[in-house]
């Protein structure tokens, strides 16, 4: 028992539930951003598993790590259009249209995996990002190698979290995409298109989702699988009710949520086979569901959330 | 005023259609440089859709505006907005999880900046404040603003946009008497600093009060323009409604059988709102109780207590002879308790079902509704085309959305519904509120109707007038408690008000 607690301490585990969270923090992000403005993106897990592949191919075919990330980003921001465009001109259920988008990502991008490669049957490996120490602050005790031996990617996705909270609440634009999501009637009053806010909104955010995607094929793995995202951008869509669609608290979602994953796999270890195993891979979630219940009862969320806005509709 | 400069606004021949309603026919008009213009017209006569065009929410079909001579772009609130033209919405547009600035400054500064300017804004509105008396915590969230402080935050984001004609819809609908007079002191000073304003309304004395002209719509067309100065309350309500009005004339109708009778009553202690505090209330038919109050001081329990949806905790409650003990809205509708709810789009209606669903959403599983577990339709249609007909309800068609109905035609479908089965006991929970001279007119004469059929009615209202000109017997309602009913005349204005404030009755 005493090793249980014990695997809280070392700094591998810390390092693995960081490297566990960033595609996690990415996504969030993402959908964060799309249901700031008040669009539910279900599309989220397709995403993802476009941007995965779209990434790593760029790279198996000789394009460079960070062109890869770019088209994964590209790949994200075309689905992204598509959900948009049914979802805000038109104005189409939100839970259909996300749906619809996943199944059409996933199932595209198989199609394609298997049109450009019919020959392989293990899957083939590309050099992924590689972990960077910062200079001096890897030396800190436990904190330092869990956050500052990362890959750049990882750094990225904390970066990220500081420039969604800051563009959020502190740039006109952020004003804009927090209204837009509240009160949509208020922003067209003021003179800003509800269309262009709501449809950037959900393009910028699908473009995270596709680089959330990519970090899983790019930088935890070397290569691409089927059912690889395995429920991941499901994990994001309560990260961001969890976080009360504030960036700062779901990025402490998104790390908790890896960190009860890191544990289960250590835990599975230990237990010696004695406990059958989907019990610990059923944990994260079960968790959450408890952590949901608890953190996110009282969460206010977005009032315009899933309300499509009609121009001059009564 | 010079005459040379050109009007602040001009709308020439605006007509707007929204299927098979002609919302606007035909409208033009001209506001003057600092002039006040109001628009009135009853519920649904397309003011609101006028001013929408006019700001560029919806797009008319036929006709132009121009702004200080300058023709606008349809269908641009931008265009509306850098032009001069303000508006403060009936439904505010403001983003309630944000801050008073942040509302304000929201689309007043280049979008794709690294820092949003608050201190620049917070300076400019607390000068605008300062100019026109508009007092608001400017960092405050507007979630925590009463419903006058909004209006003002309203009003402030137009003015922050140098709006030069400011348009108000219904202003007043949700303001209280005192937040009213603060309104039109401000409307006073904008006016003196060179804006032009058109408020719309439908409260007379309020056109009569505020406005230097006044323009009549009628049904989406202008039934007529008139110097305030050179008018009065009673050709405009003419005007507005197409014929006289003339206020129900209240018979006298031999006092009934005691229908329903509260004794001792207490109810459970509730979030928002206060609980009946031992309270006795008898309703006898062909009578009708007003209760008086300031909202808020249990008549939401009173009306929960009637329409079944809350149990009292201690007394009895008795309908005719019977002792209630089932509490249900179906067991008080079974019993023959009819009721207009307090918030018509809330509680009183569906907003997406048609006319037909709504009618018989109270009764689908009666007898006349149903058949063998199947909803007859063809019933409920005949049914909702009947109060369409006897009513006046203006409406395209039974199947149409009720949510296209203006307030005082739902409220008349509503009242229409209640009243249908010859209930005995009649809820009436606010039954005019936001209505027009006509509506309004027509709900007490249904009232009385009632009344004068030997039903009793149950009249709870913010409005003395109305309590006075329709009760029989006045309650007041304070804090959970019921005062002694009055006979009718026996309470002066004065005299309520002073038992509305808590004190006892002299």
């Amino acid at each position: 028992m005493m090793d249980a607690v014990e695997i809280l301490f070392t700094a591998s585990f810390w390092v693995a539930a960081i490297r566990i969270a960033s595609p996690l923090i990415f996504a969030t992000m993402g959908e964060l951003i799309c249901e700031r403005a008040g669009v539910l993106n279900l599309g989220i897990e397709g995403i993802m598993t476009a941007g995965a592949f779209a990434g790593w191919f760029t790279v198996y075919m000789g394009g460079d790590l960070w062109t890869g990330v770019l088209v994964a980003a590209l790949v994200g921001m075309g689905f992204g259009l598509l959900h948009s465009l049914l979802t805000v001109p038109l104005g189409l259920s939100q839970h259909v249209v996300g749906i619809g988008v996943t199944l059409l990502a996933t199932s595209l991008t198989y199609y394609v995996y298997r049109l450009a490669l019919p020959e392989v049957t293990s899957p083939p490996k590309i050099e992924p990002f590689q972990p960077w120490a910062v200079p001096g602050l890897s030396k800190l005790p436990v904190v330092g190698e869990a956050l500052f031996t990362q890959t750049p990617l990882t750094y990225l996705a904390f970066i990220l979290v500081i420039l969604v909270a800051w563009g959020l609440y502190r740039t006109p634009l952020g004003l804009a995409v927090r209204a837009v999501g509240e009160n949509p009637g208020a922003v067209e009053a003021q003179g800003i298109s509800v269309t262009a806010m709501r449809m950037g909104a959900v393009m910028t955010g699908s473009a995270l989702m596709a680089i959330g995607g990519a970090f899983l094929t790019m930088s935890a793995f070397n290569s691409f699988f089927f059912n690889m995202i395995n429920g991941r951008g499901w994990v994001c869509i309560a990260l961001v009710v969890f976080g009360s669609w504030r960036p700062g608290k779901a990025l402490l979602g998104a790390i908790l949520f890896a960190a009860f994953d890191a544990y289960q796999i250590r835990l599975q270890q230990l237990s010696g086979g004695v406990v059958p195993y989907q019990v610990f891979l059923m944990l994260p979630y079960a968790l959450s569901i408890l952590a949901l219940i608890v953190v996110a009862r009282r969460a206010t969320y977005p009032k315009a959330l899933m309300v499509p806005y009609q121009k001059g509709e009564r | 005023m010079d005459t040379s400069l050109s009007p602040a606004l001009r709308l020439s021949g605006i007509t707007k259609r929204f299927g098979a309603l002609t919302a606007n026919d035909g409208i033009s008009f001209e506001l003057g440089q600092g002039e006040v213009i109001a628009l009135l017209g009853e519920n649904g006569a397309g003011k609101t859709t006028l001013m929408n065009i006019l700001f560029g929410h919806y797009v008319a079909d036929e006709g132009s505006v121009e702004v200080f001579g300058q023709a606008l772009p349809p269908g641009d609130p931008k265009a509306a907005l850098a032009a001069g033209v303000g508006m403060v919405h009936q439904h505010f547009t403001l983003a309630d999880n944000m801050s008073v600035i942040d509302n304000i400054a929201l689309g007043t500064q280049p979008l794709f900046r690294l820092k949003l300017d608050r201190s620049a804004a917070r300076a400019k509105i607390d000068q605008l404040a300062q100019d026109f008396g508009l007092a608001v915590k400017a960092d405050a969230l507007v979630a925590d603003l009463s419903v006058g402080e909004r209006q003002r935050v309203e009003i402030l984001k137009a003015l922050y946009r140098d709006a030069r004609v400011l348009i108000l819809d219904e202003p007043t609908a949700v303001l209280t008497p005192t937040e009213t007079e603060a309104l039109f002191k401000t409307l006073k000073l904008l006016v003196a600093k060179g804006l032009s304003v058109i408020f719309i309304s439908h409260k007379l004395n309020e056109v009569m009060m505020a406005s230097d002209r006044v323009l009549v719509l009628r049904a989406g067309k202008l039934s007529g323009e008139r110097r305030t100065s050179e008018t009065n309350r009673h050709e405009l309500a003419a005007l507005m409604v197409g014929r006289e009005v003339t206020p129900p004339v209240v018979a006298t109708v031999e006092r009934g059988p005691l229908l329903y009778e509260l004794k001792g009553v207490s109810t459970a202690r509730r979030a928002h709102g206060t609980a009946l505090k031992e309270i006795e209330l008898a309703l006898h038919g062909g009578e009708i109780t007003g209760v008086a109050g300031v909202s808020g001081n249990g008549q939401a329990a009173l009306a929960g207590l009637l329409a079944g949806m809350e149990a009292p905790v201690s007394g009895t409650v008795r309908i005719k002879d019977a002792a209630v003990t089932a509490w249900s809205p179906l067991a008080a509708l079974t019993a023959g308790i009819a009721r207009v709810p307090e918030d018509r789009h809330r509680q009183g209606a569906i907003a997406d079902m048609s006319v037909s669903e709504n009618v018989i959403a109270e009764r689908y599983r009666d007898r006349r509704f149903s058949r063998g577990g199947l909803v007859d339709w063809v019933a409920a249609r005949t049914f909702a085309q009947s109060i369409i007909d006897d009513y006046e309800v203006k409406c395209p068609s039974p199947e149409a959305r009720i949510r296209l109905l203006s307030g005082g035609n739902m409220q008349k479908l509503i009242l229409g519904r209640a009243l249908d089965p010859n209930p005995s006991v009649i809820l009436a929970n606010q039954p005019s509120r936001g209505l027009d001279v006509g509506a309004v007119a027509y709900v007490h004469s249904r009232l009385l109707e009632a009344r004068a059929r030997g039903a009793a009615v149950l009249l709870i209202s913010e409005d003395l007038e109305e309590l006075l000109a329709l009760s029989d017997r006045i309650v007041v309602i304070s804090e959970g408690r019921l005062s002694k009913p009055s006979a009718r005349g026996k309470l002066s204005i004065s005299q309520i008000g002073a038992m509305m404030a808590g004190h006892e009755a002299a």
